[in-house]
């Protein structure tokens, strides 16, 4: 006969309720508790990774206006958005034409000239200035730089080949140069971002 | 180490016997946190604060790692950076408050963990060197603490590091190439900073560290309890899980609760709105205190406005400050009576409750207050009774004092009828 002298164990049925069914109340208590416990780990861990992503002052460098006035026909500039380079790039009637000429479904990833442009700006070809295969700057922006095979871009890392309208035609490149989000506040003013 | 009547790991699946074989850690944790661990059946709450403090330590390491990877420890960033986390970063308000709140929150654990020693006698054979143990985790997260209040560059921050240090400068000859050594400087500015940002960092791990040892020597005699009886056999003990895992538990969810409470609807209650202010090196503000949990040292630091024969007072009140904290390193041999718990112990009883507690509590207060009358006053007659007590009283009413009748048994006291013999 158990008294309260009595030693007790985990497990001991001193301690354990009658099952009914194979249930016990107490396994009722663990259940929502663990869950209970559960539910908090959640809600913490959340923002203790959360805190990694960008921080508000990094999201507020999301946009920038870039004025185009200077850049001639032919020209490109290197400007820095969120960090990273973009190409913005005044191309000739002859590199245009050489763009149109392609055929898409030839390529790795098929955007024909006027996908990757605004309506009426066909002329200005914005990219970012990210190889797509792993980050580097390809070279063809600045005068005097490689211009690949494809009179674009050439990326030295590992030797991606981009055409006249930043698409991606020889090399480990997966897909074209990216075009983000922009729009033309004037004729020579664009908002990036 | 345990008692012979503890259960024995057996684990339960192949792999469990796999592992057991090769790096036991299952068994590690069995017999120390688990099944395999008796522990006194007859614990109150007062045995709650050293896991909660364990707790508060993760969070704090917790926090801390993500901190750094957001604060810029660089005199002339330091403060735009912490601004920076409580403004910009996802969460980083949220995470430097219960940062600087979980500090709080770790002392308060810790100082109701060495009041529940010192009242239950917790700190005597066979345990001392737990309670040594305990002594040096304490001294470590008031260095870690201390080095932390400094990083945010505040306007507390800087003039705390200023009379931190100051202290050391008062030690004879050495004292002024001493302080300037630790600022590498003659203020606290970039090197200062960035040291203290390397140690803050490095000193929470060397805590832990501790930690494993006072849990180790504890694990050898296992806890004291509230009668102070030794555990005598096994109807003395029950399994450390899942009785006091249980109950561990439950207490960290309430815990947990005050803590949100405060880190949500009061964040800067503990704070000083000076610390807002970037720190200026020419212009002291006008009420300076440490953070609350030093507010008792702080007082005894600045009872001491005489000079005494040759001891100028400056270095009486940085001496008796340390010599207060060290003092309980010789606590286990300056308390002789056989007798561990308050409970058996009328007079100490008496001493504790209507002596130390509110000596202590008036020297908290004081600290806080401004260095004028009556506070200097009260703080001097606190300081003499809180020596008196550790190196007069404890030792003198060890030889005098006649204790109330132990119980025979931890069962015993707990049902309050003689032990039955195992039949």
């Amino acid at each position: 006969m158990a008294s309260i002298d009595t030693a007790v164990e985990s497990g001991d049925p001193a301690v354990s309720e009658p099952e009914i069914g194979g249930v016990r109340r107490r396994d009722f208590i663990n259940i929502a508790a663990v869950s209970f416990a559960g539910v908090g780990v959640v809600a913490t861990v959340f923002p203790l990774v959360n805190q990694m992503n960008p921080s508000a002052d990094v999201l507020a460098l999301s946009s920038i206006e870039v004025d185009i006035s200077a850049i001639e026909s032919g020209q490109a500039i290197k400007t820095s958005w969120r960090k990273q380079p973009i190409f913005i790039r005044n191309l000739t009637a002859p590199e245009i034409e050489a763009a149109n000429k392609v055929d898409i479904s030839g390529l790795r990833d098929p955007e024909t000239l006027a996908d990757r442009t605004q309506p009426g700006k066909e002329n200005w070809l914005i990219t970012l200035g990210v190889c797509t295969h792993l980050g580097c700057v390809p070279l063809g922006a600045a005068q005097g730089e490689v211009k690949g095979e494809y009179d674009g871009y050439f990326c030295p890392c590992h030797g991606s080949h981009y055409d006249t309208a930043g698409r991606t035609r020889k090399g480990p490149a997966p897909t074209n140069l990216e075009v983000p989000e922009y729009s033309f506040l004037t004729d020579t003013v664009v908002k990036i971002g | 180490m345990s008692f012979p009547w503890a259960q024995q790991y057996k684990p339960t699946t192949e792999f469990g016997q796999w592992m057991d074989d090769r790096l036991p850690v299952g068994r590690l944790i069995y017999n120390s946190l688990g099944a395999g661990y008796p522990t006194p059946r007859n614990l109150n709450y007062m045995w709650n604060f050293g896991s909660l403090a364990g707790l508060f330590l993760v969070i704090q390491i917790v926090t801390g790692i993500i901190l750094a990877m957001h604060y810029a420890a660089n005199a002339n960033i330091a403060f735009d950076s912490v601004e920076h986390i409580m403004r910009d970063v996802n969460s980083g308000w949220m995470i430097r408050y219960a940062h600087a709140n979980g500090a709080s929150f770790f002392f308060i654990a810790i100082y109701l963990h060495i009041g529940r020693g010192l009242y239950y006698g917790s700190y005597k054979a066979p345990r001392e060197m737990i309670w040594l143990l305990g002594v040096v985790i304490y001294l470590l997260a008031m260095a870690t603490a201390f080095m932390g209040y400094v990083l945010p560059w505040g306007q507390m921050s800087f003039w705390g590091a200023k009379v931190i240090t100051g202290l050391f400068e008062a030690i004879p000859l050495v004292g002024k190439p001493i302080q300037e050594l630790l600022l590498g400087g003659f203020a606290p500015d970039n090197a200062a900073l960035n040291r203290f940002f390397s140690l803050h960092y490095l000193l929470p791990f060397v805590i832990a560290g501790v930690i494993i040892m006072h849990i180790w020597a504890l694990h050898i005699p296992g806890s004291n309890n509230p009668t102070g009886v030794s555990v005598k056999g096994k109807q003395d003990t029950v399994p450390f899980h899942p009785f006091y895992t249980a109950k561990d538990g439950w207490f960290v969810g309430l815990a947990l609760i005050v803590f949100t409470a405060m880190l949500f609807f009061m964040p800067n209650a503990l704070g000083h709105a000076d610390n807002y202010i970037p720190a200026n090196p020419l212009s002291t503000p006008a009420h300076i205190v440490p953070e609350w949990y030093f507010w008792p040292w702080y007082a005894i630091l600045r009872a001491f406005t005489f000079d005494f024969f040759f001891i100028p007072a400056k270095l009486l009140g940085v001496l008796a400050m340390f010599s207060a904290i060290l003092v309980w390193f010789f606590l286990p041999w300056l308390d002789r009576s056989p007798v561990r718990s308050g409970d058996y112990r009328p007079r100490f009883k008496k001493f504790f409750w209507f002596g130390l507690i509110p000596c202590i509590a008036i020297l908290g207060y004081c600290g806080g207050a401004p260095a004028e009358e009556p506070f200097v006053m009260l703080s001097q007659l606190a300081s003499a009774y809180y020596f008196a007590h550790f190196l007069i009283v404890l030792p003198l009413l060890s030889r005098i004092e006649k204790p109330t009748p132990l119980p025979n048994s931890i069962t015993e006291a707990v049902t309050g009828k003689p032990i039955q013999q195992a039949s």
